[in-house]
């Protein structure tokens, strides 16, 4: 029995310091195993304690601020891990032990060639000399699916696409043919298309190589194709681990229902989506409202947005005087009736972000008109704009980004107030403030904190708050649900609904994502390269989609189901 | 057409004013608090500037100029001096008889010498000064009487030691550095925030606005800082043609303003493309409250550091400009000056003024200068 195990983790208990008589506890005691030849899935939210046991097995946690517990236990094959000395542990780890990481940019050296680096793992492991180890660069580089491997061995990591440094990261990982393959999100940083292409490299490598894969993400969806047995924690506890099957179809725990059903459904449009919340409650029927979304553009829809011909260009310095132009966006037209949401999708460089930050004049057109109430937002002063800045308003990606981190929570949302001279005096600013806060689901003492306090699903809260402050018709959503934990998406996506139900705003909704997309949005157009490619009722496209490339990027979304 | 309308609801200021929670100022000072070294800096900076204090209105050392020892009366631990060892400018040992000096064995004109003083002791009549007569001698012993008579400042009465020692005139070495820290501290602190100041202006429009205004600021730094920094110091001294405090101040505030341009400059360009100052202009504030509200109080912490370093940098420039000739003018002091005047004292062996003013320097200089490195510390927004 214990010979089928490679990885056997036992009452892991992780703490860090915060200063030196505090700390606080990370992983409580946790304990799973991940047997040979078998993809395991670590499946939690942000601050569940996934990375920090991963970071514990390869011995890469800060030693100066990080304590594990003593009677911690982390087998591999065997041996024991946590009482080995530094020396035989790094050994272990890097050979028989390997990682990718999220951030595939960040955990490449920029100033190597990717060669280079490949062969150094190589060298420093295997004992190759230069040549040896050159070969071997190059059918790694080939097995990982790197188009012509002979002239990219002497690239760069920035002259590679994001993919591709993903590619190169587990080409480097799998160098000295680990018994133990550990990968932390390392597809979270990616566009879906190419998500999609490194899973299947993933679980193709581990059947070749027959090695163990100990794949760590947020994601429940991604996991089903590739998994064996999925482990589910939360708040540094496992909450269920079991063979995939019985995860997806009969779990037993409450929190792994309600990851599952969080996601929006591709199939359904329920009337609200449930959230954690509910589950926990320990209601067994937690979505009370059976009704389901109708959505699309009706024919006597009111057009509070036309845009025609939207193009946008930057242009690149080359040369002494040269300049070469790059069109980001070209040719872009839509509609947005009053109460209706536009979803925008598209890869990353697609432009969809770049027409949202176009249609509030953040980044000045190059061509084309944005007809609001029949008068062009592009084509008016600088001055005369002012008044409709109020009435369009954007929520960006990172709520972390997005406020000031020195201004405090009331700041944010009584400048926008006082710039626009809404309300008569502050006095009557600050109590429809409060009255926002109650509004987006915050707590009242909220207005005197700082940005920092909050979590990021609170922090996009605000930013909606302060968008709400001015009481725009429409609000510009640039991923403001992307870098959210899945239960806090369905919150936020909650909210924006309920505040369309009530104020009747009109949202344009950019994102990667196609089932948020899908579960949002009356009307979809799909982005590629700068163009529209498709643009439909969001129905007709999920269901029959006629653009080549629209196809694929519905191709490519995480069933959530094992094969 | 109807705007959304919201719901307010009643609003009581009262129930809400106790949630308040610290802000990053508040935990900086936390975490410089836990710092032991940071705070005994801290202590020995706010001594420094409570003496500036002080001794600007007037409460202590006011009677600095008062020549209280003999002249180059030594420490008080070193012990007095003899007669001989004062030197011949002291007023009090005029009358006394000079010593006879020391034969020197190896003066080859040694025994001429020694016939001449034999042939004028043998005149034994007063010196001759070719015929003529001191015009001054009678005002002299009038203002000599005078002295005699007030008593004040009478060689009797005078110390023969001072705690620290005494300079040229007698003044008490301690006070003086004390009055000369008074001058020194004023300059470094005036002068780094008009060097700050400048450089964050100019550095926020450049970064902020980029294209043609950060060319033109960018050509205006490259001509400052492409002539050599003593010499531009004496051009803008020589421009500004008189000498003071003011002068010094401006002379190392317009020239100083360099560092912290690029620093902030730096700084404007990485946070304007920020999603906060996106969304600061989404919600419609003007390029002057993106620039002072939202960007600089995110970056101040650089602007501090960068001026708690140039405080260091110009106590240090105006002791050089001092001892250049072009610092404090003549009746004020500065530790500068007193540098300047120990370079004739340490001929004589009068070393204690020179370390007076050198050991008061070099403490307050690396006091602020760990101060700084532990307030960049716990300013670090990253660091936490």
């Amino acid at each position: 029995m214990s010979d089928d195990i490679l990885l056997d983790v036992r009452q892991l208990r992780v703490g860090f310091r915060i200063d030196k008589h505090t700390s606080v506890e990370a992983v409580k005691g946790v304990s799973f195993s991940v047997p040979r030849n078998a993809t395991v899935a670590l499946v939690g939210e942000s601050g569940s304690g996934k990375s920090v046991s991963s970071l514990a097995v390869m011995g890469l946690l800060p030693p100066e601020s990080s304590i594990i517990a003593p009677s911690s236990s982390i087998l591999f094959g065997g041996r024991e891990l946590l009482g080995l000395p530094a020396r035989e542990r790094r050994e272990l780890c890097g050979k028989d032990v390997a990682m990718i990481f999220q951030e595939p940019m960040s955990s490449l050296n920029p100033v190597f060639t990717v060669g280079y680096q490949i062969a150094e793992v190589l060298r420093q492991h295997m004992g190759m000399n230069a040549r040896q180890a050159r070969a071997r660069t190059l059918a790694l580089l080939d097995e990982v699916g790197i188009p012509d491997p002979a002239r990219k061995i002497d690239a760069y990591p920035s002259q590679l696409s994001g993919g591709q440094q993903q590619r190169v990261m587990i080409a480097m990982a799998i160098a000295c043919e680990p018994k133990l393959l550990i990968a932390d999100e390392p597809t979270t940083a990616l566009d879906v298309t190419i998500q999609k292409q490194i899973m299947e490299l993933l679980a193709s490598l581990q059947k070749k190589h027959r090695m163990s894969v100990l794949f760590i993400t947020h994601d429940l969806g991604l996991v089903g194709e590739i998994a064996d047995a999925v482990i589910v924690m939360r708040h540094g506890e496992v909450r269920e681990a079991g063979p995939v099957d019985q995860i997806f179809t009969q779990p037993r725990d409450a929190y792994t229902r309600a990851l599952l059903h969080c996601r929006p459904p591709l199939d359904a449009r329920p009337w609200r989506l449930p959230v954690i919340a509910d589950y926990l409650d320990g209601r067994q029927a937690p979505v009370a409202d059976t009704r389901q979304r109708v959505r699309g553009y009706a024919a006597d829809d009111d057009n509070v947005l036309v845009v025609q011909n939207l193009s946008k260009s930057f242009y690149l310095r080359e040369g002494l005087f040269g300049k070469r132009e790059f069109q980001a966006v070209k040719d872009v037209s839509f509609t947005l009736p009053r109460g209706k949401t536009l979803g925008v999708v598209g890869e990353s460089g697609s432009g969809k972000t770049t027409v949202g930050l176009t249609l509030l004049r953040l980044h000045q057109a190059t061509g084309g008109s944005a007809l609001f109430e029949g008068k062009d937002l592009f084509a008016m002063p600088a001055r005369e704009y002012l008044p409709y800045k109020r009435r369009i308003q954007i929520i960006f990606q990172n709520p972390y980004a997005s406020l000031n981190p020195r201004f405090t929570v009331g700041q944010i949302l009584l400048e926008p107030m006082r710039i626009h001279k809404i309300g008569a005096d502050d006095a009557g600013r600050v109590a429809a403030a409060y009255s926002l806060l109650e509004k987006v689901g915050l707590p009242a003492h909220a207005f005197h904190r700082y940005p920092h306090e909050f979590s990021g699903g609170q922090r996009q809260r605000i930013a909606i708050a302060r968008c709400l402050t001015m009481k725009p018709e429409i609000l510009v959503c640039d991923e403001s649900v992307s870098a959210l934990d899945v239960s806090v998406q369905a919150q936020v996506l909650n909210l924006l609904q309920d505040l369309q139900d009530e104020f009747g705003l009109s949202y344009i909704f950019i994102s990667h994502d196609l089932s948020v997309v899908k579960y949002i949005a009356d009307q979809v157009m799909v982005m590629h390269q700068g163009q529209v490619v498709e643009i439909g009722n969001s129905d007709d496209i999920y269901r029959h989609p006629s653009h080549p490339y629209t196809r694929t990027l519905l191709s490519a979304i995480p069933r959530g189901v094992p094969l | 057409m109807s705007a959304p309308q919201f719901s307010s609801m009643p609003y009581t200021p009262t129930q809400h004013a106790a949630a308040h929670s610290p802000g990053l100022w508040a935990l900086a000072w936390r975490r410089l608090r836990a710092d032991r070294l940071a705070m005994a800096a801290l202590a020995v900076v706010v001594a420094a500037l409570l003496m500036v204090a002080l001794s600007a209105s007037g409460l202590i050392v006011s009677d600095w100029e008062d020549e209280v020892g003999v002249n180059y009366a030594p420490p008080g631990f070193v012990g007095a001096q003899s007669d001989a060892e004062r030197g011949p400018v002291s007023g009090a040992a005029v009358s006394a008889a000079p010593a006879p000096a020391p034969v020197n064995v190896f003066d080859p004109i040694a025994d001429d010498i020694a016939a001449l003083k034999a042939q004028a002791g043998a005149d034994d009549a007063p010196l001759d000064m070719y015929g003529v007569s001191d015009p001054l001698a009678g005002d002299l012993a009038k203002l000599r009487a005078g002295l005699a008579k007030s008593g004040h400042h009478a060689a009797g009465a005078r110390l023969q030691t001072l705690p620290f020692g005494a300079d040229k005139w007698g003044h008490d070495i301690l006070k003086k550095t004390i009055k000369g820290g008074e001058t020194s501290i004023v300059v470094g602190l005036v002068a780094a925030l008009l060097a700050v100041v400048l450089g964050t202006l100019f550095g926020a429009y450049a970064g902020y606005y980029g294209g043609l205004v950060d060319d033109f600021f960018n050509w205006f730094y490259s001509v400052f800082t492409a002539i050599p920094s003593v010499l531009m110091i004496l051009t803008v001294a020589a421009v500004l043609q008189q000498k003071g405090v003011t002068t010094i101040v401006l002379i190392l505030g317009l020239t100083g303003w360099t560092g912290p341009f690029r620093l902030m400059r730096a700084e404007y360009i990485k946070h304007k493309a920020r999603e906060y100052v996106m969304a600061a202009d989404a919600i419609g504030a003007s390029h002057w409250r993106r620039m002072y509200s939202h960007i600089f109080p995110n970056v101040s912490h650089v602007a501090l550091v960068q001026m708690s370093i140039l405080v260091v940098g110009f106590i240090k420039a105006e002791v050089i400009l001092s001892f250049l000739g072009f610092g404090v003018p003549v009746g004020v002091v500065s530790w500068g000056s007193m540098l300047n005047e120990s370079q004739n004292e340490l001929i004589l062996g009068k070393w204690w003024q020179l370390t007076a003013a050198s050991v008061a320097m070099a403490v307050l200089v690396t006091a602020f200068s760990l101060f700084t490195d532990a307030l960049r510390d716990a300013l670090d927004p990253k660091v936490k």
